[in-house]
């Protein structure tokens, strides 16, 4: 049973609606042909302007869909030899993070992303896909061992944020943020960010820094969880909603913003409904912005890297 | 961004409501950990660390740079970097001009260059008064632009910092502050800079996890409060009473997350010793 969110609630009734009619139609002498197709061209239009107009928060609700696709979804349909290494030899393996070695049409990359479990028993494993302070080492040291290796860094990004937890706080949860973001600047190999579900915070950017940074289509990125931000303006979580859009999450007003670099599409319905065609969105993307990144000299990469980050911000005239 | 840090008296520097209304508005202060109360004046001279109880409390930034420069060495950078309201965020602007008028200052940074017992250093200070010292646009760009001015004239670079975090008025692009100071800070480092990193109560989020926590040496005040998530986030996370000195400078020196605890009145002194221990050349023999 999928689950099904509040905005796309008059589709799913006038599809079960078109069922009925159809069921009806075929076990009685009525027939309802005619009304049938009425409705279905209802429902192609009330389909296209549901999912050609979706509000902040409803994007907030397809990124957050528990059978949204993560990391490994699309590790598996876009790479080949796939191995997942663990541990960030310092303390432990972070099951919130997954790292390891692939090849992207033949060629060498590295992969690292955030992991956030299908069912509940998954989720507790996976700490929800929030890392602690070693998720963020063990990204670091696999990102070291791309740089040593001249393998392209892909990135996927997909949590609601770094663990607020005492033992994270203890091993340095902002130290291994900050090491991650101020490494990932000056790696001399093409990285590639994309954020597929909730980038949420600190613990989304210490993944994400590179030379593009892409987002789904229904994607979120945000400094702040609009839940969070309500709480603080107005006292109020309940007012998520509106902070949704006041926070300017979506991918369309951050590249408008000029904090991602592309946004890559979703199918119809969102990325949830078919996992394969969603990917092979993905990988054109990929695809794409490696082939762009693979021509340029290294010292080239960093300094356009650095121009990226040195432009974003914004001030008065 | 993250308030609750106030709720605690034992570490917090900022005046409770009690000792506010109990002392004339300006002449008095209150300690905000043993209650003693002393002349403003008298305090500043003892750069707000109380004479009884060694609390440290908020200091100015300008009465940061006036006690750690040589007179008259200082020079600020980028005075022309305004704050916009880039996402039309409701009342953030009038936030923006209350709290200019009552600190005197444009944003929550003063970044620039000086001397320190004869030692040209660029220099940022962060200033708590203003919006918590939140990292928007122009904390940022002032940041990452002075670690770059320290780059490009091989001097070291030293950072106080204190922060709620984000600047959540201005979303992303406050979050992509991080990247770009510590980017900045990558830049320096890979060209052989000598940053230090002092942070100061308190220093949370997105400051704590970006260039705060950068430093080749990282410092903090006594009591200081440092962290990536606040108390309150944290308690209501892990559903558990947290030790009364969690995330304090101590506590974090008691970790491995510091190299030291250095007290106020011995700042000057002990950052001059670190600039002269790596300008000095030459050989033993
Ligand atoms: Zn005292």
């Amino acid at each position: 049973m999928k689950q099904v969110l509040e905005f796309e609630k008059p589709v799913i009734a006038l599809r079960e609606k078109i069922a009925e009619l159809k069921t009806f139609t075929k076990e009685s002498d009525l027939d309802l042909t005619e009304e049938i197709v009425k409705l279905e061209t209802r429902l192609e239009k009330l389909e296209n302007d549901i999912y050609t107009n979706l509000k902040p928060w409803d994007r907030v609700q397809m990124a957050r869909h528990a059978e949204r696709p993560t990391t490994l979804d699309y590790v598996e349909q876009l790479f080949t030899d796939f191995l997942e290494f663990h541990g960030d030899r310092y303390y432990g393996d972070d099951a919130a993070i997954v790292a390891g070695i692939a090849k992207y049409k033949g060629r060498p990359v590295t992969i690292v992303g955030h992991q956030r479990g299908k069912t509940t028993k998954e989720n507790i494993r996976r700490n929800f896909g929030m890392p602690h302070p070693e998720g963020f080492r063990k990204a670091a040291r696999h990102m070291q061992q791309a740089a040593k290796f001249g393998r392209p860094i892909i990135c996927f990004i997909d949590t609601k944020g770094a663990f607020p937890g005492r033992a994270a706080e203890e091993r340095g949860q902002s130290e291994a943020i900050a090491r991650n973001l101020m490494e990932m600047s000056g790696f001399e190999v093409p990285i590639i960010c994309i954020v597929i579900g909730e980038g949420g915070s600190g613990g989304a950017l210490a993944l994400g820094v590179g030379d593009r940074l892409l987002m789904l289509e229904n994607s979120t990125f945000s400094v702040i969880s609009p839940e969070g931000a309500a709480s603080i303006l107005w006292k109020d979580g309940g007012k998520a909603k509106e902070a949704a859009e006041k926070l300017k999450i979506t991918a369309p007003d951050l590249k408008e913003l000029g904090v991602i670099d592309d946004i890559i599409p979703e199918i119809r319905g969102g990325a949830h409904r078919d996992l394969a065609s969603q990917a092979e969105l993905v990988d054109q993307a990929i695809t794409e912005h490696l082939s762009q990144l693979e021509k340029l000299d290294k010292q080239v990469l960093l300094e356009q890297r650095w121009e990226k980050y040195s432009n974003i911000g914004s001030f008065a005239k | 961004m993250l308030k609750d840090f106030f709720s605690k008296k034992k570490h917090a520097s900022k005046p409770s409501e009690e000792a506010k209304q109990d002392i004339p508005e300006g002449l008095m202060l209150k300690c905000s950990d043993c209650g003693k109360i002393y002349y403003r004046e008298e305090m500043r001279k003892q750069l707000y660390v109380c004479p009884n109880c060694g609390h440290h409390h908020q200091l100015p930034s300008d009465e940061r740079i006036n006690n750690l420069f040589d007179e008259g060495s200082f020079m600020e950078y980028d005075t022309d970097l305004n704050t916009g309201n880039p996402l039309g965020f409701p009342s953030y602007t009038q936030k923006l001009e209350k709290d200019q008028l009552k600190t005197g200052l444009k944003e929550a940074v003063v970044t620039g260059e000086g001397t320190i017992n004869g030692f040209r250093t660029a220099f940022a200070v962060m200033d708590s008064r203003f919006r918590m010292a939140s990292m928007g646009s122009v904390v940022g760009e002032k940041i990452s632009r002075a670690i770059e001015k320290a780059r490009e004239a091989n001097i070291p670079f030293i950072i106080f910092t204190a922060s709620g975090g984000a600047r959540m008025q201005e979303g992303a692009l406050s979050l992509m502050q991080m990247a770009k100071t510590s980017a900045a800070v990558q830049r320096f480092r890979d060209a052989g800079g000598l940053m230090i990193s002092v942070m100061t109560n308190p220093t949370y989020g997105g400051v704590s996890a970006s260039f705060a926590s950068l430093g080749d040496y990282n410092f903090a005040e006594p009591g200081a409060l440092i962290g990536f998530a606040g108390r309150r986030v944290v308690e209501e996370t892990i559903r558990e009473k947290l030790p009364e000195d969690f995330q304090t400078a101590e506590f974090l020196l008691a970790h491995g997350q510091l190299d030291d605890v250095i007290n106020r009145h011995d700042m000057k002194k002990y950052l001059t010793t670190i600039l002269d221990i790596h300008q000095a050349g030459g050989n033993v023999s």
